[in-house]
């Protein structure tokens, strides 16, 4: 096993470098990908490496780079593309989710579209506005989308390589928050034999008083709620969704019957959340198992604020910390 | 007609005026030079084959066994032209409106109503006809033909010197299209990527109510340049012309001297769609001069006049388009509404737990009703 320990995005970069070995007809296409590497360098390196027909600096116009994967797609091609923020996608979303999501379906069957969209996405870097969006439930919304979101490089790693295999379109969310967070890489593991791929949530840390639910940037957040709730004697169970679109609420709801009491925390504001998904499933499968209501934690029914405000908006170590005190109260 | 701005007929290629004239034009006589009287007759059977297709639709719209349909009356040698002007292996992303392209590329015009009948969201396989489903968001799909483009070039399949290689896209949309952000981004990644595509513009002169004056203050080809994009303005109800141009365009993709923009300038005789009345917004003495510049009635004053349109032909296609219209009427009568759970076919290539669970509970909740499917 060549175990390597590297950021989470040079563990993207690692997995992208994969796929483009693997498969001659995977693609890199976005802004400033080629010879810069992206902005937050997630594609450095691969322009020389492989090539600019291959690692494609595109115009810069969303709608565009979706359009044209698209078009590759159905030439053969699969297209990995790169939106630079989170806050621009919206100029992507009828690409997305009246062409890409829905030929599959409308062609019944008959053409395959996959396409892989990587979006930075979250906040905690202060950045200017438009730069620290959570929309991946906009596009979990919509059928045909598989909407996915590794929390460590590992399954960073590994996820990402999953999504370019897959014959479904993905929406690839990056916590950018955590891009230059360290972890072991196992390089050698074939990303492809796993059981559930890109349709599994994991039980992250065992727990019996509270069931933490998180995806991508909270994940590390929920680890350290389970870590300062340990101190005060409670056992929080920290669950990793890794894919929003499915939902594998059958992982979730199997924890929540031991433990009678749940929490879902999100950077996305919690109306119409990740968080009431869960919420309203747990609730119609584990009703019987509930101590108490199921909790949300996550972003306000506000615009993104601006950067000095942030930490406050953000759901934190505190505030998750004060939801697990108030579910265990209940 | 207007002598500036986007209806103006300035520049237009001719080769067959409204009288059914041949003229010569300087730059595309030849393209059009080895087209026989035999030729000649099969555009002209093309043409009015479509037209009945067309009329049969809206008259089985009429009575309610369509729930929409959408002309395509007097585009027919807009449609044809082009289309005949294609090689096997090129492919065509196409908007909703081309049924007389569709024709061309061998797909039997009956599978065009699935999607109108509302049993199909598309009707064909795209491979098969290297004709890709119809798109009703307005200009979206001249991406995916720039797109395609793209893949071709990185196939090898553009000047290569190989007629059975060299592989042009072509994508069509209307006037209105021209007004939407991805036509012009499409104009943008065709250019810098040098594909090889055909971007055919009919500007059929309204976007249901509005004019092309709502969408341009210039004649539409000349946004090409702008862009880096050579355009031609062509009659788009002269066969031959749109023929002709085509035919330099796909020439030029495929030999790898990049995109072109096309602008037919049509008109339609007809309705938006069957839901349209352009009696609200439009005169008759509009319709009235378009209806003199028939793109049928051109051709068949020529073949007319050159003595190539003999009775037996006439009756033969006349007898050609009865037939094709009662297969239209019966194929789209017999049309059932498909099986309820094909609702969940094909959402995902892979499974997907959510619909899994949402088709079990729902073939469970079917299975509930005594009698079987409950409807």
């Amino acid at each position: 096993m060549s175990t390597q320990r590297m950021t989470f995005a040079k563990a993207i970069n690692a997995g992208l470098r994969a796929a483009l070995e693997r498969d001659p007809k995977v693609l890199l296409m976005g802004e400033d990908i080629g010879a810069l590497g992206g902005v937050f360098r997630v594609t450095d390196g691969l322009a020389k490496d492989f090539g600019t027909d291959r690692v494609v600096d595109t115009p810069l116009a969303e709608s565009g780079i979706v359009g044209t994967a698209i078009g590759l797609a159905l030439r053969g091609y699969r297209p990995v593309c790169e939106i630079q923020f989170d806050g621009f996608i919206f100029p992507a979303f009828d690409q997305i989710t009246t062409q890409l999501s829905k030929m599959h379906y409308r062609s019944r069957g008959r053409l395959n579209l996959p396409v892989v969209i990587r979006v930075p996405f979250g906040g905690g870097i202060g950045a200017v506005e438009h730069h620290s969006e959570s929309p991946e439930v906009l596009f979990a919304h919509t059928a045909g989308l598989r909407v996915v979101s590794p929390s460590d490089p590992q399954d960073a790693y590994t996820m990402i390589q999953q999504a370019v295999a897959s014959p479904d379109p993905v929406m690839f969310f990056e916590p950018k928050g955590r891009y230059w967070e360290k972890g072991d890489v196992d390089t050698d593991a074939d990303p492809l034999a796993a059981d559930s791929v890109l349709d599994g949530a994991r039980v992250l840390r065992p727990g019996t008083d509270v069931t933490l639910v998180a995806h991508g940037p909270t994940v590390a957040t929920a680890l350290r709620v389970a870590e300062a709730a340990a101190a005060e004697g409670r056992s929080v169970e920290v669950v990793d969704l890794r894919t929003i679109s499915p939902l594998d609420i059958t992982t979730v709801a199997e924890s929540v019957r031991r433990t009678g009491r749940c929490v879902v925390v999100h950077e996305a504001p919690v109306l119409y959340g990740t968080g009431a998904e869960v919420a309203a499933r747990v609730t119609e499968e584990c009703f019987y198992h509930l101590e108490a209501p199921v909790l949300r934690v996550g972003g306000f029914h506000t615009p993104y604020p601006v950067a000095k405000l942030e930490h406050e908006y953000l759901p934190g170590l505190d505030r998750v910390l004060d939801a697990v005190d108030r579910v265990l109260a209940a | 007609m207007s002598t500036s701005g986007p209806l103006t007929d300035d520049g237009l290629v001719q080769l067959l005026t409204p009288a059914g004239e041949r003229v010569d034009h300087p730059g595309y006589s030849a393209r059009v030079a080895h087209l026989d009287a035999d030729a000649l007759r099969g555009l002209y059977r093309d043409m009015v084959l479509v037209r009945r297709f067309d009329t049969e639709a809206t008259a089985l719209q009429r009575q309610g066994e369509l729930g929409l349909w959408a002309q395509s009356l007097g585009q027919e040698a807009a449609q044809v032209g082009s289309g005949r002007a294609l090689a096997p292996q090129d492919y065509v992303f196409p908007s909703y409106r081309e049924h007389g392209v569709a024709h061309t590329r061998g797909l039997d015009l009956t599978q065009l109503l699935q999607l109108f009948r509302g049993v199909d969201h598309g009707g064909w396989d795209p491979e098969e006809f290297n004709f890709h489903l119809y798109t009703l968001v307005i200009g979206s799909h001249t991406l995916h033909a720039t797109g395609y483009a793209m893949g071709v070039q990185r196939d090898g399949a553009v000047g290569t010197g190989d007629p059975e290689r060299d592989t042009a896209v072509v994508t069509y949309f209307g006037d209105g299209a021209t007004a939407q952000g991805d036509v012009n981004e499409a104009l943008v990644f065709a250019a810098v990527n040098n594909a090889p595509l055909v971007l055919f513009l009919q500007n059929n002169q309204w976007a249901i109510s509005e004019p092309t004056t709502r969408q341009a203050r210039v004649p539409l080809a000349a946004r090409g340049p702008g862009f880096g994009v050579p355009s031609v303005r062509v009659d788009g109800n002269d066969v031959l012309a749109t023929y002709a141009v085509t035919a330099e365009a796909l020439e030029r993709a495929r030999s790898g001297g990049g995109p072109t923009l096309v602008e037919a300038f049509t008109y339609r005789m007809g309705a938006h769609t069957t839901s349209d009345d352009p009696s609200r917004y439009r005169s008759a003495a509009e319709e009235d001069y378009w209806r003199q510049r028939d793109p049928i009635d051109r051709l068949e004053k020529h073949l007319a006049a050159t003595g190539e349109l003999s009775e037996e032909f006439r009756a033969g296609l006349a007898a050609e388009a009865d037939a094709l219209g009662e297969r239209v009427r019966t194929f789209v009568r017999a049309l059932g509404r498909p099986a309820t759970s094909t609702m969940f076919d094909h959402v995902y290539a892979t499974p997907h737990s959510v619909v899994d669970a949402e088709r079990a509970w729902f073939e469970r909740y079917e299975a509930s009703f005594a009698g079987g499917e409950h409807r």
